[in-house]
């Protein structure tokens, strides 16, 4: 087996998120912020990425509240992190039409079944 | 070394559209679309040595397109990038038959989603670090590119309203159309919400269908009974495929495939006389219009405003009905050829664009990832 590449990214990840962090990757070629985990940079294609821990302060991007045919609908956004990168994500404790471009958001680590989720929740000076 | 004006279509078709009834597979639908667009050329199933296909029912779909037929090609593509597939293969059909790895060209697509379900059909994979939210595969992706538009330049869900009812308004002029009724901004605006901002009316039809295309070269089309329509330019991008990684949600990378097509077609936005933009979503015929140079980023809400893209307005848009209102049969990128080589042919009766002798016609595909576009023209735009 050639295992040079060591540990898979994605495990990393969910390490981090077993911890109660955000991580994700900085290139020490350009600096760029990479997400989602990955073996190599995609902005200069370097192959050296070191793991770091997001400060989990976000600014929320862009939003939508998915409709059901039943029970209430729930928020999807994407959220740009402070360290300069952005996933997908929720935000919690607010009904779903209610989350706004623009909010400013931070880091929760919640549990479905054996998986951490990254979610968000809207700033102690913000609610 | 440029395409421009080295291949033509010269067969054009659809297959039953709308609603098939229980029992017609993809394959049938592919068929008849593909007799109908050979009859159209006056070529024979015999001529075709291309053959290009993609689909969400056939994992090889060439292999499946080929084998239905019984066409044995010598140049097979099944490039799959969503809904703008076939936009593609419009253009390596081109430099396919530039090279002389095959002559005649046959672009075909089926699905039957309607009556097999009433859903999307999509060979989509979820993004391991998308799933977790359930957004709704492709809706909520578009949402928060509208929900962007929306906090960046004000564009309101009025505005987005007006692509629906314009194309209602097209839909109208053409008997194909499966959403013929009369549809009003309070009408999109009150329908039911599927992912906010878009309510059920922003978002294109689930319908069956499917259409064929024949390519072959400028030189061999002249000897045909149609009047060929001259491929002048195309282009190609893609600069994402999960919406958490598109760059920025209100520049598509169609302000890359569309100045590439330009450039090899010598025109500019100002020449287009006819206008075919993927409108899986109402937002979607916002962005390519900025993004495609008709008007300035950010100005796409006023754009479409006031009847500017419906019948007898400033720019001809999607004069079939678009995917809102005409047919969307999962992937549609096939039909917008169709109707842009028949406005160009004249043959569009109550929709016709007076004078149209360029088309612009711009796929979409997932969610606004692979964007590309293709200027079609009359032999006087040569």
């Amino acid at each position: 087996m050639n295992q040079e590449a060591g540990e898979p990214p994605a495990g990393v990840y969910r390490r981090h998120l077993e911890s109660g962090a955000l991580g994700f990757q900085r290139c020490t070629g350009c600096g760029a912020a990479v997400f989602y985990p990955r073996v190599l940079c995609p902005v200069c294609g370097a192959a050296d990425l070191t793991w770091e821990t997001s400060s989990g302060l976000g600014v929320v991007y862009a939003t939508t509240a998915v409709y059901r045919r039943e029970g209430d609908p729930y928020n999807v956004i994407l959220v740009d992190l402070e360290e300069g990168f952005r996933m997908m994500s929720r935000v919690e404790g607010v009904p779903a039409e209610r989350v706004e471009v623009g909010a400013r958001v931070t880091l929760r680590v919640d549990y479905e079944g054996e998986d951490p989720v990254p979610v968000f929740v809207l700033r102690d000076e913000d609610r | 070394m440029s395409l421009r004006g080295k291949v033509a279509v010269v067969g054009v078709a659809e297959s039953d559209l709308g609603e098939v009834g229980p029992g017609f597979t993809p394959l049938d639908l592919i068929g008849q679309a593909t007799l109908r667009a050979l009859g159209d050329a006056g070529l024979d199933k015999s001529d075709v040595d291309g053959l290009f296909s993609a689909s969400a029912h056939y994992h090889m779909p060439t292999l499946s397109v080929g084998e239905y037929l019984g066409i044995r090609p010598r140049y097979s593509d099944a490039t799959s990038v969503g809904g703008s597939s076939f936009v593609s293969h419009l253009s390596h059909a081109a430099a396919a038959i530039d090279a002389g790895l095959c002559e005649v060209a046959l672009i075909t697509y089926g699905s039957t989603q309607r009556s097999g379900g009433g859903r999307l059909v999509t060979g989509s994979e979820a993004d391991p670090y998308e799933a977790p939210y359930k957004p709704r595969y492709p809706v909520s992706m578009y949402a928060l590119a509208a929900s962007r538009h929306i906090h960046e330049y004000g564009t309101t869900r009025e505005q987005l309203a007006e692509v629906a009812v314009a194309a209602r308004r097209w839909a109208k002029l053409n008997p194909k159309a499966f959403m013929r009724e009369d549809l009003s901004a309070d009408d999109v605006l009150a329908s039911r919400m599927v992912s906010s901002p878009l309510s059920v009316r922003d978002c294109c039809l689930v319908t069956d269908g499917g259409g064929a295309a024949i390519v072959t070269s400028a030189e061999r089309a002249g000897d045909l009974k149609e009047t060929p329509v001259y491929l002048l330019g195309a282009g190609e991008a893609h600069w994402h495929r999960n919406i958490s990684q598109m760059p920025d949600l209100t520049i598509s990378a169609a302000a890359e495939s569309g100045p590439r097509a330009y450039a090899m077609a010598g025109v500019r936005p100002a020449y287009v006389d006819v206008a075919m933009l993927y409108d899986a979503f109402t937002i979607n015929t916002v962005l390519f219009l900025e993004d495609l140079g008709f008007c300035e980023k950010g100005e796409g809400g006023a754009f479409v405003s006031g009847g500017r893209i419906s019948p007898g307005g400033e720019l001809a848009v999607n004069t079939s009905g678009g995917g809102l209102s005409y047919n969307h049969p999962g992937m549609y990128g096939l039909l917008m050829i169709v109707e842009a080589v028949r406005q160009i042919r004249g043959e569009c009766g109550d929709r016709q664009v007076e004078n149209a002798n360029i088309a612009l016609v711009h796929g979409n595909g997932g969610v606004l990832s692979s964007q590309v576009t293709a200027v079609l023209g009359s032999e006087s735009a040569l």
